[in-house]
């Protein structure tokens, strides 16, 4: 246990020192910023705003939803860019670096080794993501008066998103170098995010090809169905035109959700792990 | 031709028909070695002879094909055999904020040493940087990381060290200090095995030496028994004259025939190889 607690550390004090952890931190600052611009300007024009007297649309709960889907969306983003960084070349990187070897040789065992670098590179990014979500939700709070439906649930199932990707790239370290593990990971990223979106069109256009094709990814890759439930959970409670339009939305959706995903989520975060641990426990260094 | 490779006390580390291949290349191909207790042994071959292989095969950071590989005892790789060695890589680093101290202190905890401060201290005094305990490792030469590296293996006083070319980056004094740390650790019963092209260095150090080549090991033995007479040199007072293959035995009846011919004798040496001129021969004059 103390030689997980060791390395853990040792990734964690890694994580901090490097460049990129100062670069997301100083671009989240910046996005909050611009984020709080934003809600300012959104909801001091909201009281300007009136809608035909036949459409029944709650306008607060829609431009407040819209925005801190948004910033959903932004913290997943910069949290995956800080995970990737942080983990794309843990094996590989650290391999071809000569950072790896002296650590590998002492008595600790491969998977202790592997398995403290996941919890700390974890460790920092769901720090990270559920400070820059609720700062996201305390800035549309108060700026706007709309707060979500759900509070803590969506924070952990983005933050639950992100260890996912943790461990994509910490099974692509282990595979391959630290340039072609980046670039496949945020393709997957990608892949996932086009795929939520495909649901959204497949919905609108009540499509079952499209709706098909987006619920196969969202299986596939669960941290987009992690993504969408978490944005799903924000509005749980809209309901009528309100509810229908912010579904048709970029931040709306979340066709695959519920208690399945997650176990789902949790079985696949063991599986990558497991491939991780067993590549790692073969390869020569 | 086994026995010639294996010395005759209990053995650190043994590795018996050990073959490795990475795809259609075959890196080690059947190789025997054994390093007893307190014993230093040299490891010497041309670049892909397969000296860091075999040393990567013993520390565990790579996996033989066939063959076995045991350090003290305990399966190469196993928790056992890395709790007994300590290694320095060809090609490592430390995390360049890490000072000299913190470098020691996380392979402390690692490798469950107990030795705490007062055996980080000696260690750095062992390799002569005592002075750079609060040093950032990124404000390090080359040759200071390297020491540094050293004193890392050193970390848990370890039965078996396996250093991969320890001295590449240090300049003269370095080499010493180096030199000289190894024949401590040799007198405290610590056994080494020493890869390095510095053919110099081992020849002063080592008390037996293998040579590898194309994956095959293809001469082992102390120095001395390596080395090939070359003949007697006789200083007379019509200079230096060489009597090739002439042993030591004959050096009395040359001595004796030169008196006889009138001839003033002043000095008399038996030349014989260097381990350059074995190495040579051993690897058919191959080269890097």
């Amino acid at each position: 246990m103390s030689s997980v607690v060791v390395i853990a550390g040792y990734g964690f004090r890694e994580a901090v020192r490097r460049k990129v952890f100062t670069v997301v931190v100083l671009l989240t600052v910046v996005f909050l910023f611009l984020f709080w611009l934003a809600n300012h300007y959104v909801f001091g024009e909201l009281s300007q705003i009136t809608p035909p007297a036949d459409v029944n649309v709650d306008t607060r709960t829609f431009a407040g939803a819209f925005m801190f889907g948004l910033a959903i969306f932004a913290t997943l983003f910069l949290g995956v860019v800080l995970a990737v960084f942080l983990t794309i070349g843990v094996v590989s990187g650290d391999a071809e670096r000569g950072l790896l070897q002296p650590l590998v040789v002492r008595p600790v065992g491969r998977s202790t080794l592997l398995l403290s670098r996941f919890l700390g590179a974890a460790g920092v990014s769901v720090g990270y993501v559920l400070s820059v979500y609720f700062a996201a939700m305390v800035i549309t709070g108060l700026t706007g008066s709309w707060w979500p439906d759900r509070i803590v649930s969506p924070g952990l199932e983005l933050a639950f998103a992100v260890v996912i990707v943790i461990a994509l790239s910490l099974l692509g370290s282990v595979v391959i170098s630290s340039t072609a593990n980046g670039i496949a990971v945020f393709m997957l990223f990608g892949a996932g995010l086009v795929a939520g979106l495909l649901g959204t069109i497949g919905h609108a256009l009540n499509s079952d090809q499209v709706k098909h094709a987006s619920t196969i990814a969202a299986w596939a890759l669960p941290f987009e169905a992690l993504y969408q439930d978490a944005l799903r959970m924000i509005t749980e409670n809209a309901s009528g035109l309100t509810g229908f339009l912010l579904q048709l939305g970029p931040f709306g959706g979340a066709y695959v959700h519920g208690w399945g995903v997650r176990v789902w989520s949790v079985a696949y975060l063991v599986g990558v792990l497991a491939v991780a641990l067993f590549g790692f426990s073969r390869r020569n260094l | 031709m086994h026995a010639q490779y294996c010395a005759n006390v209990s053995t650190a580390l043994a590795v018996r028909g050990l073959r490795k291949r990475y795809g259609s290349i075959e890196a080690l191909k059947g190789v025997d070695l054994e390093v007893g207790e307190g014993e230093l042994v040299g490891l010497l071959g041309p670049n892909g002879a397969g000296k860091s292989t075999l040393v990567k095969i013993a520390v565990g950071l790579v996996r033989a094909s066939g063959g076995t590989a045991e350090v003290a005892g305990a399966r190469a790789g196993s928790r056992s055999a890395r709790a007994a060695l300590g290694y320095l890589a060809e090609l490592f680093r430390f995390p360049g904020w890490y000072t000299a101290d913190e470098v020691l202190e996380l392979h402390q905890r690692l490798a469950g040493s107990r030795g705490g401060a007062p055996e980080r201290k000696r260690l750095l005094e062992l390799v002569a940087l005592d002075e750079a305990a609060k040093r950032r490792v990124d404000g390090m030469s080359k040759g200071m990381q390297q020491r540094l590296g050293v004193a890392q293996a050193l970390v848990g006083e370890p039965r078996i060290l396996l250093l991969d070319e320890p001295t590449s980056a240090l300049d003269p004094v370095g080499r010493r200090t180096v030199r000289l740390l190894l024949e401590e650790l040799r007198g405290r019963g610590v056994s080494v095995l020493l890869n390095s092209h510095l053919l110099s260095e081992i020849e002063l150090v080592c008390d037996r030496v293998a040579i590898l080549l194309g994956g095959e090991l293809v001469a082992a033995g102390t120095p001395a028994e390596l080395s090939r007479p070359r003949g007697v040199e006789l200083e007379t007072d019509e200079g230096l004259r060489t009597v090739e293959g002439a042993l030591r035995d004959d050096v009395p009846r040359l001595v004796g025939e030169a008196v006889r011919d009138g001839r003033k004798v002043y000095g008399v040496r038996v030349l014989t190889s260097t381990l350059e001129d074995t190495y040579l021969e051993a690897v058919g004059g191959e080269t890097d």
